[in-house]
């Protein structure tokens, strides 16, 4: 389990909330890897954990709640958990980042999409606003976006929600990071945009060289996206495996229902 | 109805700014025949000791206005400070300034001045200073209500999570955000330190004469209000004018910015 070229070794991780000084614990000690360049899903029902594991890696606390994590959190060798708010505030953007579910809501209104991706660049990867603006440009195209120099001046609420998604992934890795967290990133998309949005993700985790994290409660959005699953249910990791083996035979029964709960085309006449 | 303002602004702003060059007298001139009804050498006709009412009304106009614009740029630098502090980080720093908003917020306006100008003389700076802390609680309410709020939407989270910190994060993605509240609020304010500037001068708590203000102007005529009404009248439509300049300006703005509906 020890594996020494793992980006991202997770051990023991607990996490635990107080809500009006009642403790409930959310995540009971899950111990996981992730390769470099490896494309990982983590799959539950809401309320398992996936998130709350995503944003201790982010060592973000949901705002308005207090959260105590425990274990460890060893990316390139350095605990997440334990090192000065400065050094984390360097690592979120640069060499983790994160992709949230609701397009909509995790843009800035007031800013033009190109300002906040600058805005990246320069902090980050120290460019003039110049320089920033023409990497912005770069950036909005190798997402999908069509005339991404004109678009750069735009706000946010001339976006569709997909394009949106769009311009969160430039974001997230303007500055090329090495762990790419994505937390549900097409549940708030329409179907027929999800999978432009799974496909864009895994060509620049393959391009850029990412690590990349895939949270859904989907088993359909995992399915010939990643390698390895881990199937998360109330704060455990239940099972864990190459994608192809669960699949083909899930031994825990949470697994089972979950994939279960995919509709298929060919089943869905026949269960009527 | 913001257009309406503006244009009411326009035309405040002209009067004042103009004033010296418009005022057909010096405000301090005097002429003889003291309370005199409308000529044509004087428009509004003459106060008790033959000063032409109408240049007394424009240059009166600058006192008033530079008071009350300089109070609340004081005040409105104030609490956008402390209403973003106290929302934006919250939980003892929010209760501490609070509460002590809430002892300055539950002063009667004229006791504090009259207590600031009794203590330390009625000179501008002080009159400027007092109305500034009395508008200060008001704003910053404003300012952190909307913060509260704004803090928790997931862009703030979005922007944490790429290492933005947290003094840019209040500027840059909570502050412009809660702007238009804060322009309505401070349109507002002005409307009502036009009232209370013109209110302590009228009470001799405003800036030491000779320099005219409406306030002053409205306490002297007084008296001979039923000999030169104009000396009351006119007075008494600038300081209405003025308020309802800023008064149209905050419907307007809220109509044209929508407060609320977001």
């Amino acid at each position: 389990m020890d594996d020494p070229r793992a980006l991202l070794q997770v051990r023991d991780l607990t996490a635990q909330f107080n809500r009006d000084g009642v403790p409930s614990r959310v995540v009971n000690g899950i111990s996981f890897d992730i390769a470099p360049g490896e494309a990982v899903g983590f799959v539950g029902e809401s309320g398992c954990g996936k998130s709350v594991t995503a944003r201790a890696i982010m060592r973000l606390a949901p705002e308005g709640s207090s959260v105590a994590w425990g274990g460890r959190i060893l990316f390139r060798g350095r605990d997440l958990l334990r090192i000065e708010e400065r050094e984390m505030r360097d690592m979120r953007g640069r060499r983790i980042a994160m992709v949230f579910q609701d397009p909509m809501t995790s843009l800035n209104p007031v800013m033009t999409v190109g300002a906040q991706i600058d805005d990246m660049l320069c902090r980050h990867a120290g460019l003039s606003r110049r320089a920033a603006r023409r990497r912005t440009v770069e950036l909005l195209g190798l997402v999908g976006i069509r005339d991404p120099a004109l678009r750069a001046d735009d706000h946010p609420h001339q976006f569709s929600g997909g394009m949106r998604q769009r311009v969160l992934i430039a974001i997230a890795v303007s500055c090329q990071p090495d762990l790419l967290i994505a937390d549900e990133p097409t549940t708030a998309l329409d179907v027929t945009v999800q999978a432009q949005i799974l496909r864009l993700l895994m060509r620049l985790g393959r391009e850029l060289g990412m690590a990349l994290m895939l949270i859904t409660h989907d088993f359909g959005v995992i399915a010939g996206m990643v390698e390895r699953v881990y199937v998360m249910h109330g704060g455990d990791i239940v099972e864990s495996g190459e994608v192809d083996a669960l699949f083909a035979g899930p031994q825990h029964p949470y697994t089972r229902a979950l994939l279960a709960a995919v509709p298929r085309i060919e089943t869905a006449g026949r269960t009527t | 109805m913001v257009a309406i303002g503006f244009v009411m602004l326009a035309a405040l702003l002209a009067i004042v700014i103009l004033g010296p060059v418009i005022a057909p007298y010096s405000p301090s001139k005097t002429s003889p025949g003291s309370l005199a009804g409308p000529s044509a050498a004087h428009w509004l006709g003459t106060d008790s000791i033959g000063r032409d009412v109408l240049s007394r009304l424009i240059i009166g106009g600058r006192g008033t206005l530079l008071i009350t614009v300089v109070a609340v740029a004081i005040a409105l630098a104030a609490g956008l400070v402390l209403g973003l502090v106290s929302g934006y980080v919250g939980g003892r720093v929010d209760q501490a300034i609070m509460r002590v908003l809430d002892v300055v917020f539950a002063f009667p306006v004229f006791l504090l001045a009259i207590a600031v100008v009794a203590a330390l003389g009625p000179t501008l700076q002080n009159l400027i200073l007092t109305i500034a802390i009395v508008y200060t609680p008001t704003l910053a309410r404003v300012v952190r209500g909307p913060v509260l709020s704004v803090k928790r939407w997931d862009h703030v989270e979005a922007a944490r999570s790429v290492g933005v910190g947290e003094f840019a994060i209040a500027i840059r993605h909570v502050l412009p955000l809660v702007v238009s509240p804060i322009l309505v609020q401070t349109s507002l304010t002005l409307a009502n330190t036009i009232f209370t500037v013109t209110a302590l001068s009228f009470l001799g708590l405003g800036p030491p004469p000779p320099d005219p203000n409406w306030g002053s102007m409205l306490a002297e005529a007084r008296q001979f209000m039923e000999l030169a009404p104009l000396t009351v009248i006119g007075p008494a439509a600038a300081i209405v004018f003025a308020s309802l300049t800023f008064i149209v300006l905050a419907n307007g703005l809220r109509e044209m910015l929508d407060v609320g509906s977001r």
